[in-house]
């Protein structure tokens, strides 16, 4: 049973997002960047799997060379093999990853092909959807839990205020979301057998797409800003705790009026 | 290539509010962009219902309930049907799954969980939240046609006082799906999800144990609205992480959002910072949820949240 991860590299969520000069990208200097958080709940899925039965675990990444990191972190945790796939992913939009994505994992065996339910950063909760729609495979997205048989997968996805348990034939796309499991952190063993293993690397070219069909097409971004600081409001104090039980039924009631 | 088709969904024979505020910024899209606002629907009960927001025509595949492949297959008919220059999808768990999936196939542009649509030029621009609201992001996205999923809460609703629409009822090529749905759980039955949730009441660690998570309930339940979590409270176990709001949980933007005993770190402020109106009670006076709180109570949460909740029910008797 071969999984594929896909890992979109991150700015921390911790960090503080400064503006690029131009206005249409962020400034990345000083930035510390992360595997995706949902992407690590897709790697463990994808390790626990191949635990269980046997295969590889390929993590894949489209992005500049510190892409490199984010896949070196992930085979420290147990991925068993790593392609990088080279280029400025800031000028892609969501259609435009997924066909390079889609593109590789076709040369990489797999039964299950795993992304975060979002890139945190993007927020978009496109590509993994987008690959299956490009390979022509079930998806499940939002995954909270995952049982693989014989040709199939069972998967329970979240949904507002119910989960639906959907059965999907392999090759299928899981997304995953928080919950799905809890991340094992990369072993001094792991780190030190991570070595070991060579990133394989291409470009958008070696696998046979333009340029032209990734980069600055469909979706183009016209601007990023930051919002504007919001001030705290009013202080009140709450030693009196009926007063201001009375002072915050004022507020709902004048200000946000919705009682 | 002219109007606007908006993914209306049903739920209980009503169309879920996401798709009456995707209806109702799909007729000022339509207005502007030229050509009628139009609906597909699975369900003939949504006819009646999208005319009231707007819409002309209602596309009608009776495909029974949600399915990625089906849907997909039955939108796809209703696109090549009436050729609009937009699709919208309310930002729903149906709509997020759906919406890359056609976009995939047209090889069009798609922008996620947007909060402002403007056509311009002849194109569609929208705004979005990026790094989890620390940042906004203004997109073109180009395409036939161009597809949008809104952002819950963004978009008011808005009836148009038109009547029913006129339904169109569309056949679906037989697809041989490779998903199917073997079951739907209701674990909480009864309970507010946040995604959607006008009002939501959060705690965090101030509140000490997982049994005090009632406060919160009663009050939420006292004022109707869904109960929110910091991560911290998640992880100790004391709630499920459905609840939990900020950078690895939900991105909400309510009406009403009241948070007691939470500090307010960088990822729950990203989170939820986009909430119209924010009551914070902390016994801290610098915790940094007070800089994103309109009004701020430093204070005590087991004797202030009660006492509200108490208020709040006064209220509503009288
Ligand atoms: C990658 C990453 C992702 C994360 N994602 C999220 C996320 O999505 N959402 C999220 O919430 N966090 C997230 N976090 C965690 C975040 O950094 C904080 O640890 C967390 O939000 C703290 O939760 P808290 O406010 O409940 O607890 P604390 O920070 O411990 O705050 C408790 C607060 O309660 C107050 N208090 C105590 N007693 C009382 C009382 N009697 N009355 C009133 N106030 C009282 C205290 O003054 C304090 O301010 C993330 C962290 C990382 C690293
Ligand atoms: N550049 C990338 N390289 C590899 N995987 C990616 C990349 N961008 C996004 N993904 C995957 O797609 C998921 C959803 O991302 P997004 O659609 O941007 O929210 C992520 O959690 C990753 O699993």
């Amino acid at each position: 049973m071969n999984s594929v991860v896909c890992i979109a590299q991150v700015p921390d969520t911790e960090a503080r997002i400064k503006i690029a000069a131009g206005g249409r990208r962020i400034d990345e200097a000083g930035l510390k960047f992360i595997v995706s958080p949902y992407d690590e709940f897709a790697l463990e899925e994808a390790i626990r799997v191949k635990e269980a039965k046997g295969g590889d675990v390929t993590v894949i990444s489209f992005g500049p060379d510190r892409a490199q990191q984010a896949l070196r972190e992930c085979l420290a945790r147990g991925a068993t093999q790593a392609l990088h796939i080279k280029g400025e992913v800031a000028d892609a939009d969501s259609l435009g990853i997924a066909k390079v994505l889609a593109a590789a994992i076709k040369s990489t065996p797999h039964d299950l092909v795993f992304f975060g339910k979002q890139g945190v950063g993007t927020d978009n909760s496109l590509v993994g959807p987008m690959v299956a729609e490009l390979l022509g495979y079930p998806q499940v997205n939002v995954v909270t839990h995952l049982e693989v048989g014989d040709g199939k997968a069972t998967a329970h996805r979240e949904i507002e205020g119910a989960e639906e348990i959907i059965e999907a034939a392999l090759p299928a796309v899981i997304t995953a979301q928080k919950g799905l499991n809890e991340p094992r952190y990369a072993s001094l063993k792991g780190i030190m057998a991570a070595k070991k293993i060579t990133i394989e690397t291409k470009s958008v070219a070696d696998l046979g797409l333009q340029d032209s069909d990734i980069f600055n097409q469909r979706v183009t971004t016209v601007a990023i800003e930051l919002p504007p600081e919001k001030k705290g409001g009013r202080k009140i104090d709450g030693a009196d705790p009926a007063a201001a039980a009375k002072e915050i039924l004022k507020y709902i009631r004048e200000e946000a009026k919705v009682l | 290539m002219a109007g606007v088709l908006v993914f209306a969904e049903v739920k209980d024979g009503k169309l879920k509010r996401a798709s009456r505020e995707a209806l109702s910024i799909g007729r000022k899209l339509a207005a502007a962009a030229g050509g009628d606002l139009a609906a597909f629907a699975t369900d003939r009960a949504a006819a009646a219902d999208a005319g009231l927001y707007g819409a002309k025509k209602v596309y009608v595949a009776a495909v029974g309930p949600y399915a990625t492949e089906t849907y997909a297959a039955a939108v796809q008919q209703a696109i090549s049907q009436m050729q609009p220059s937009i699709f919208l999808l309310g930002g729903t768990s149906n709509g997020r799954d759906l919406a890359p999936r056609i976009a995939a196939r047209l090889n069009v542009g798609v922008a996620s969980d947007v909060d402002r649509l403007e056509w311009i030029d002849g194109k569609l621009r929208a705004r979005r939240p990026v790094y989890s609201g620390k940042a906004f992001a203004t997109v073109d996205v180009g395409g036939n046609p161009a597809i949008a999923t809104t952002r819950p809460n963004a978009f008011p609703p808005e009836e148009s006082g038109d009547g029913a629409a006129e339904v169109v009822d569309i056949t679906v090529p037989q697809i041989q799906a490779k998903a199917k749905l073997l079951e739907t759980r209701t674990p909480e039955a009864g309970e507010l999800t946040i995604a959607e949730a006008d009002i939501i009441v959060s705690g965090g660690r101030g509140l000490k144990e997982a049994a005090n998570f009632s406060l919160i309930r009663d009050l939420a339940h006292a004022i109707g609205g869904a109960v929110g979590a910091s991560r911290a409270t998640v992880d100790a176990g004391w709630i499920d992480h459905q609840h939990q709001v900020g950078q690895t949980g939900r991105v909400v933007s309510p009406n009403l959002y009241i948070a007691a005993g939470v500090s307010g770190a960088i990822q729950h402020l990203a989170g939820m910072s986009s909430s119209k109106h924010i009551v914070a009670i902390n016994k801290d006076p610098e915790a940094p949820i007070f800089r994103v709180a309109d009004l701020g109570v430093v204070g005590d949460l087991f004797q202030i949240v009660p006492a509200l909740t108490e208020e709040v029910k006064n209220a509503k008797a009288h």
